[in-house]
């Protein structure tokens, strides 16, 4: 497989970095309120991206049709964003700045995102913050009545806007509330328990979509001028992850199989603070917010193979593994690299709890320094959360937390405008790759999602319709008919296997496999054993599945097959990534890169890129592209958290 | 853990439902109670029979999903939990359990455990918003609020549109839902220029859709596992009360 230096064109602007999205808004095309109502739009996902795009683009005037697989778009997954949303306010006067939120996003990512979208995302991240306060989301004030903020992850100034543990949820509902003022309105058609199964494409344009009702079985067709897509992440390809039940990846891979490229699928986030595994029939990952790092300190016993409780470890005989190796950031170092220095504690003997894959999340100093009330009052819902799901009082014992499947920055390549290479597919929020490059700071995917479908889909793709003024096409055009076709018969396949294991059994052994061998490290001869796995769980899969019942009724045994078939077939696409990209950077961490110390070596001669795939059909190798990624306001420095 | 559990089943909206009996065994204490229905579906796949149908989406009780009644009781034994959140550390062997789904007139059962919420998208559809649109917000902290005015609009905004309240409730009222929205937007400055056409609406809608009006039983406050306080309903009185008299005006 020979990389294509390719066609990728990402259409940034001219000028200075600083008036780049100015210079665009200045030059793009409109499209006149009375032609608004002209053009059709759909938007798949209603979460932060999908759920604020949708909404905006109906008090513009656009016809729009916005689909979710939950029964209400108030349930997407943003809902379970805990601690927080970063903008570059500078309310706190402690030295903060549009410029600092970009150069500390850019720095978070390992130098591997697309400069001008990162500096438009710090730019926009504060009209967010005014949208969301006008719309009645009630963050944290302080007692004269202005905003609060605490700090995050990765930052040395404190811009993290939240409410309470629920910052993801307020945000959500701030969204979900303007969309629904639309709908009773008449602007946004709403479709839930409705699930994208295709992307037709006509004429090398996105035109429409294949949706199945997941109550009756019925499979529509739909026609627009753009598809926009906010569908999320990947994170349950490790099948166990703090990701929703319902999160998947089939919208992003079927685009994918019709000619928008994946890129940098290899690039996930694995999330320090989750409450441990506690056994093999568990369904799902719980995090505790990053901001528990604030106030908490991390620590293993320095003796491997130590049983006692943690009361009884003195002082010195406790490794604050964090505050050891990175002073100046301490227990706030960024996700990729606090998820790491866990797993080596671990390797290293040096765990606790169920299977000694745990570390301690100790809160004593900082309830003796603060009390336990105002302990209480920062994370007390985190800490009933805690108790409920292990049985422990973490006021009075350490927490004990271990890294999971979180985020995922790769996704579908889009350009500056957040449109795809197949024209009229616009990308959003977590299912793009553009903005967090090889790992997310926390506090930024709020920030991302809203970005997006507030304030910049809404001019890019105004930019498109009045630009390209395309056709339109009705939904009885023979490509239509032919991904119905297509359709019908994955259905029929699926159903008729007749065989003896679940879709969620398959799932379970994939995400196994990925996560040993495509998860916190990876190294070149387990990439190419999983490469060598995944494609006889995928051969079992179409041998002995079960699914019972019928197409033509609400069937969710049928739905999540669907999804693990696609998984199946994706897990491949993001281990040939990992094994492509011979460099540790960010969340990817290649075992054969790293300093004697453990810290990941990046090659930017070599790897400077975004690598997006392209789909060559079934049995093909995809063919890799590659978008050089041009760093011209920052330096290239090695990260360093120090 | 060994348990007998009696399932409701119902193919669809219009079929006829039943409950059935299953056994399941070996479920650990550390489960929840979700997992446990996956095992039992596990058990039922494998062996060609059809999963009992459920809804559940984030587990970690905050998306609103899941939405059983178990032994009578909507999201089951523990105060302030969904269902998602419960574990079955709860229960003890050799117990037998009643699962059943949210029962409204409002709320359509779908298919065995699911039942169809799009009625409170109508009800918020009706004013549960600011009407703002995007783009002319003015800058954040020109708008001091007090904090003690933000932490209520903060309690009263943590409603996760569930609907256990009306699953408890004799009268399936939706009252505590409905306050809950009012009574956020009414805290707010941000919330005033349609605060009174909100709880006029709000209602309005609400009685539409065939939920019943609040007797002061409390329970839905009971099952609440956000604990919104009943109270929130005493102010939804008042502000649709004050609505009408100054409609009249």
């Amino acid at each position: 497989m020979t990389p294509r230096n390719s066609t990728l064109d990402a259409r940034v602007p001219p000028g200075p970095l600083e008036n780049k999205w100015e210079r665009f808004r200045r030059d793009m095309k409109l499209v006149n309120p009375a032609n608004k109502r002209k053009h059709k739009i759909l938007v798949v996902g209603s979460g932060l991206a999908g759920g604020s795009a949708a909404a905006t683009l109906g008090e513009l005037g656009y016809e729009v049709d916005c689909f979710c697989f939950q029964d209400s778009p108030r349930r997407a997954h943003s809902i379970a964003a805990q601690g927080g949303i970063n903008a570059g306010k500078n309310y706190q006067g402690d030295g903060d700045s549009v410029w600092r939120l970009f150069y500390d996003t850019v720095k978070g990512g390992d130098f591997r995102s697309r400069e001008a979208n990162v500096h438009r995302l710090a730019l926009l991240s504060r009209n967010i913050i005014d949208q969301c306060v006008a719309q009645g989301v009630p963050f944290a004030r302080e007692y004269g009545g202005l905003l609060a903020n605490r700090s995050f992850g990765g930052a040395q100034v404190s811009r993290t806007f939240y409410a309470r543990g629920q910052t993801g949820q307020q945000l959500l509902l701030g969204a979900y509330q303007a969309l629904e003022r639309q709908i009773g309105a008449g602007q946004v058609k709403m479709h839930s328990r409705t699930e994208l199964l295709d992307v037709v494409v006509v004429d090398g344009r996105a035109r429409g979509i294949l949706t199945r009702d997941l109550v009756t079985g019925r499979v529509s067709r739909w026609a627009g001028d753009a598809v926009v897509m906010a569908t999320g992440g990947y994170g349950r390809v490790f099948y166990l992850s703090t990701n929703a039940m319902g999160c998947n990846v089939t919208a992003t891979y079927r685009a994918y199989k019709r000619g928008a490229f994946f890129a940098n699928p290899c690039y996930t986030q694995i999330h320090p603070t989750c409450i441990p595994v506690h056994g093999e029939k568990q369904s799902k990952l719980t995090l505790m917010s990053e901001s528990l790092r604030n106030d908490g300190r991390i620590w293993v016993p320095k003796k491997a193979g130590d049983n006692r409780a943690p009361d009884q470890i003195p002082e010195d005989e406790r490794d604050y593994y964090l505050e050891r190796k990175y002073p100046s950031f301490g227990n706030l170092a960024p996700r990729d690299i606090a998820s790491r220095s866990a797993k080596e504690a671990c390797d290293d003997g040096r765990g606790v709890g169920h299977g000694r894959r745990g570390v301690f999340l100790d809160f004593r100093d900082a309830i003796q320094r603060l009390g336990q009330d105002e302990i209480e009052a920062r994370y007390g819902n985190l800490f009933d959360m805690y108790r409920r799901i292990t049985d422990e009082n973490p006021y009075q014992s350490p927490m004990r937390i271990y890294p999971a499947s979180h985020y995922t920055m790769g996704g579908l390549w889009v350009d500056y405008h957040l449109m795809s290479n197949l024209k009229g597919l616009f990308v959003l929020g977590e299912a793009n790759f553009s903005d967090h490059g090889a790992n997310r700071l926390g506090a930024s995917a709020l920030m991302q999602g809203l970005a997006d479908g507030y304030f910049v889909i809404p001019d890019t793709l105004g930019h498109y319709l009045g630009g390209d003024k395309p056709e339109p096409v009705s939904t009885d055009h023979p490509e239509f008919k032919r991904c119905e076709d297509e359709l019908h018969d994955k259905v029929k396949t699926l159903l008729s296997i007749k065989g003896k294991r679940s879709p969620a059994s398959f799932h379970r052994e994939l995400g196994l496999v990925m996560w040993e061998k495509c998860g916190m490290a990876r190294t070149a001869a387990g990439l190419k054993e999983a490469l060598k796995k995944i494609p006889e769980i995928r051969a079992e899969f179409w041998e002995n599945l079960s699914v019972p019942g019928t197409n033509a009724e609400f069937n969710q045994s049928l739905e999540e097959a669907g999804r693990v078939a696609d998984f199946l077939e994706f897990a491949e696409l993001m281990c040939l990534d990992a094994l492509t990209r011979d460099e540790s950077c960010g969340g990817h961490f290649r075992e054969e890169h790293q300093t004697k110390d453990g810290e990941a070596v990046r090659n930017d001669k070599d790897f400077c890129h975004a690598s997006a795939w392209e789909h060559k059909g079934p049995g093909q190798p995809p063919v890799e592209h590659r978008e050089k990624l041009e760093f011209e306001n920052v330096a290239l420095a090695t990260r360093s958290y120090k | 853990m060994n348990l007998t559990l009696h399932v409701w089943r119902q193919k669809n909206a219009q079929a006829d439902g039943r409950l059935e009996t299953y056994n399941v065994a070996d479920i650990s204490p550390d489960s929840s109670f979700l997992e446990m229905l996956d095992e039992l579906n596990e058990q039922l796949l494998t062996s060609g029979q059809e999963p009992v149908a459920f809804d559940s989406d984030c587990r970690e009780g905050i998306c609103g999903m899941c939405s059983l009644v178990i032994n009578g009781v909507p999201h089951g034994p523990d105060r302030g939990a969904t269902v998602c959140q419960l574990h079955m550390r709860k229960f003890t062997d050799g117990d037998a359990i009643w699962i059943e789904p949210w029962r409204a007139k409002a709320f359509p059962v779908l298919k065995d455990l699911i039942c169809d919420r799009t009625s409170f998208d109508r009800i918020i559809q009706a004013g549960g918003y600011v009407s703002v649109n995007t783009g002319s917000a003015q800058d954040a902290n020109a708008l001091p609020i007090a904090k003690p005015a933000a932490d209520k609009a903060f309690e009263a905004a943590t409603c996760i549109g569930c609907g256990a309240c009306v699953a408890a409730c004799k009268n399936a009222s939706a009252m505590l839902f409905v306050s809950a929205k009012v009574v956020h937007l009414a805290e707010l400055p941000q919330g005033q220029a349609e605060r009174q056409k909100r709880a006029k609406d709000m209602v309005q809608q609400m009685d539409t859709e065939g939920f019943g009006n609040c007797t002061n039983q409390y329970e839905c406050e009971a099952v609440c596992p956000k604990e919104i306080p009943a109270d929130f309903i005493a102010t939804l009185n008042r502000e649709y009360v004050r609505a009408g008299v100054t409609a009249s005006e």
